[in-house]
Order: C-alpha cells, then structure tokens, then sequence
C-alpha cells in the first residue's frame, strides 16, 4: 500500500514538474498540437470501431 | 615544403579526424544499423523474394530520409544534454509526455517480442530449443549493461553491428548478374504498377526505416555519451555513415532473396533462411546467424530506450555509466521488458500474430506524435540558439516527416483495414 502512495505521489509530483511547457506556443505550435490531437482521436475512434467489428464477428 | 611533407601533414590531419570521429562514433552507427532489427530483415527479406531488385532504388531513396531524421536528435541531445523523453515532458508538458512515455513502453514492449520471436526462429534452425535462445539472450544482455560502462557497452554493440555486415558476403556468394542489378534496381520503377501488395511493402519498407524507439534511443544515447556541441558535427557524420551502411545491408539482403528466392512466398526472414540453405548451405546459415544478430541488436537498443526514457522522467539515475546499486531502477526496469518480452514467444500458443499487427498499429500512433515534436523541439530557437533549424532544413525535414506520416498512417490503417486499399 505504502509503495502504491509513494508511486502516485512520484506521479503528482511529475505532473507538477511539467504542468507548463516550456516551449514558446506561438501560432504555428498551437496549430500543430490541435492537428496532432485530432489526427489521434481519429485513429483512437478507428482502433475502436475495429475492436468492436472484430467482437461481433467472434 | 617538399612533396613529403606536405603529404605527411595531409595524413596527420585526415587521421586526427578519423581519430575524433572514432571518439564519437557510436550512437549513430549502432542505431541505424539496430534499425535492421528482426522484422526489417524479414520485410527486406519478403521485398527481394516478391520483386527481385526492382526495389533498390527505394530502398537508396531511404539513406536521406533515415539521415535527417536521425540527425535531428543528435543535435538536440548535444545541446540539451537531455533524452527525447524528458524533452518532450518539458517543452509540451504532462499530457503530451505521458502519451509518448506510454506509447513507447507499449510499441518497445510489443516490439521486442517480435525482436524474441526472430531469435528464437533464426536459432531453431541451429536446433536450439526457443528456452535456450531466450536464456542466452538475456544472459548476454546482462553481461553487455552490467559491465558499468557506456563506451564498453556500445563497443561491444558495435562488435554485433560488424556481424550484421554478414549478407554482404551473402550476396557475392550468390553470384548475383550485376548487369540486371543495375539495370533493374538503379532506375526506379513499379514492377507490375502499384499494387496492393506493393505498396504495403514499400510501406513497410519505410515503417522499418524510421522508428518511434530510434528517436528516444539515439538522443538518450547521445546524452549517456556525453556529446557537447562541438561533437554534433561528427555526430551528423555517424549518423550519415550508419544511414548508408543499413540501407547497404537492406539492398544485399534484397540481392540475396532477389537472387535465390525470387517469386517464393516469404512470410518471415526464418522461412527465407531455411529455403536458402536447400540452395545453398552456406547463405541459409549467413542469413539464419544474421536474423538473430539483429534481433538481438533490436532488443538490445529498444530495452534501453524505454529504461532511458523511464530513468529520465522519474528522476533514477539512468545511465551505462552507473553500478546496479547506484542504478537500481534502471536495471530492474531494463529487465523486467527484456525477460517479460522474451517469455512471449516461449507461451504455447501466443497471439505472435497479433502482436505483430499490434506493433504497426500502436507505431502509427507515436510516430507521428513523436515526429512533429522533433521539429517542434528543432524550431525552439530559445533552447537550440545556433543548432535550431534552418529554412531549407525546415523545409526537408518537414516535407519527410509529413510524408513519412501521411504513408505510416495508411500502413497502420491497411494493417487494421486490409481491404480498404484493394
């Protein structure tokens, strides 16, 4: 128990070491963040509809 | 000065470069030439057996895109003196580098298996039962990390390096016409117009290429190394140097199965092995010995990645240079992938088949991610100063990353989809 605390704790505290970004988010940094989390999410959805096609056929 | 002197002058200042690239050599080499790991030599393999030497003039096109890649995170670990994880977590924050760190452990994890399956099959034709192989493995990788030293690790790495130079004497031993090598390889060409199946193969010509795990590994490497500034001239030479040398041992490998198996059906590099010593003893033997060097070259580059890439974020010390006990976490986590991983193939009946599919599809989705935040980190003019990207280097490395994106998302997306690209 006492190493699932401290390993949660190691997480918070990485969590907080990075909670800004040091990279200067100018206009073309921004755009190129907003694409990359949209082209995952669509590969996310893709990877989902597989599965489930795939559980139906099973 | 006389003739002599002016010669011997010449000589001593070739041979105080070659002495300083040999200093820093390392990194470079042994990442592109790791980039030959299990499964590049068996789509290497497939590529020759399907289409002769019609592809090597791809293959060639692949030296400039592996180099500016690769060189990228040379200098930005130089600079930084940081690897491609902790970059990432500090310039684009928690969420982006949880996201690398995770897809990186799931694709190295998933890789390395197959890393384990190619070795277990390359041994098998030896007679080696699979436990063994996975026992000498680790073994061997154990007394390759725990001798506490970066610079006897990757001399020892290198030795393994020389060892995948093994289809080079290969392809001569198969007295292939070059008459029809240049003729057919050197002038690019579709054989039979693109295809399905020709483009899944040129994809996965890329795919083997450039991988998520070369990033993290190379500038990780870099920064164990202790390169500075002043070194990433030769770094850049390094990773030149080892570009064309896994390009030149793809193209043999492609000589041979071209040369031999042109028109068999090759489903993994083990199969070509055992088809080419019916051939010939020798080359089956060549081949066999060089699928389990690079998987084990794989395996030995894709676990330290990940342990570097954990060892950076949570604060353990994590380099070569340290004993186990001042680097516990680094060893045990090094461990916990490579025997984990290697455990896989041994299991009676394990998805082997799935995971390989597995690893193009989780690869698409850190590839992309992990390329763009290479030239993201390239552009920081704050961090990098002198070493930022310069228009034109902009302008080619942008143009390969998007391609490499835009052909590695439909690679991931036929491996989903198989039929969609009929």
């Amino acid at each position: 128990m006492r190493t699932i605390n401290q390993f949660f704790s190691k997480i918070r505290e990485i969590n907080q070491r990075y909670a800004k970004p040091t990279v200067e988010m100018s206009r073309g940094v921004k755009i190129s963040l907003a694409v990359l989390r949209v082209y995952l999410f669509l590969l996310v959805l893709l990877m989902i509809y597989k599965f489930i096609t795939v559980i139906k056929v099973v | 000065m006389d003739f002599f002197s002016v010669l011997y002058y010449r000589f001593k200042k070739v041979w105080k470069a070659v002495r300083l690239y040999l200093v820093v050599a390392g990194p470079g080499l042994v990442v592109m030439i790791a980039d030959n790991d299990a499964g590049g030599i068996t789509t290497y393999a497939a590529t020759g057996a399907k289409y002769g030497y019609h592809l090597i003039w791809f293959l060639l096109l692949l030296i400039p895109v592996a180099y500016y890649v690769q060189e990228m995170t040379v200098r930005l670990g130089a600079v930084t003196k940081r690897g491609h994880a902790e970059a990432i977590f500090e310039s684009f924050g928690a969420f982006w580098g949880w996201f690398s760190l995770l897809d990186l452990m799931i694709v190295d994890w998933l890789t390395l298996v197959t890393e384990f399956v190619g070795m277990t099959a390359a041994l098998s034709i030896f007679g080696v039962p699979a436990w063994l192989t996975v026992i000498i493995v680790v073994l061997l990788m154990s007394i390759l990390v725990l001798n506490g030293r970066y610079w006897t690790w990757e001399k020892i790495a290198l030795g393994f390096c020389l060892l995948n130079l093994i289809y080079i004497p290969a392809a001569f031993m198969v007295n292939p016409s070059i008459s029809d090598i240049v003729g057919q390889g050197l002038i690019p060409n579709l054989p039979g117009g693109l295809t399905n199946e020709l483009f899944f193969l040129l994809m996965a010509n890329i795919g083997t290429t450039i991988a998520p795990w070369m990033l993290f590994f190379q500038q990780s490497s870099v920064v164990d190394k202790g390169l500075l500034e002043k070194d990433i001239k030769m770094g850049k030479i390094d990773t030149f140097i080892g570009s064309i040398i896994t390009v030149a041992i793809a193209v043999f490998i492609v000589i041979v199965t071209g040369t031999l198996l042109n028109g068999a059906p090759i489903d993994d590099a083990a199969t070509a092995a055992k088809l080419l010593m019916k051939t010939n003893h020798y080359v089956g033997a060549f081949m066999a010995v060089g699928l389990f060097d690079a998987g084990l070259l794989g395996a030995i580059c894709i676990s330290l990645a990940s342990s570097w890439a954990f060892g950076e974020i949570f604060g353990w010390a994590h380099s070569l240079n340290t004993k186990v006990k001042e680097a516990p976490w680094f060893y045990i986590s090094f461990f916990f992938t490579l025997a984990t991983a290697g455990v896989v193939p041994l299991i009676p009946g394990a998805p082997l088949v799935l995971i390989t599919l597995f690893v193009q599809v989780v690869a698409v989705t850190l590839l992309p991610a992990a390329l763009v935040f290479l030239i993201l980190l390239l552009n920081d003019k704050k961090t990098m100063g002198e070493y930022a990207n310069t228009r034109l280097q902009n302008i080619v490395s942008s143009t390969i990353v998007v391609a490499i994106i835009i052909l590695s998302t439909m690679y991931g997306v036929s491996a989903l989809f198989p039929n969609l690209f009929q």
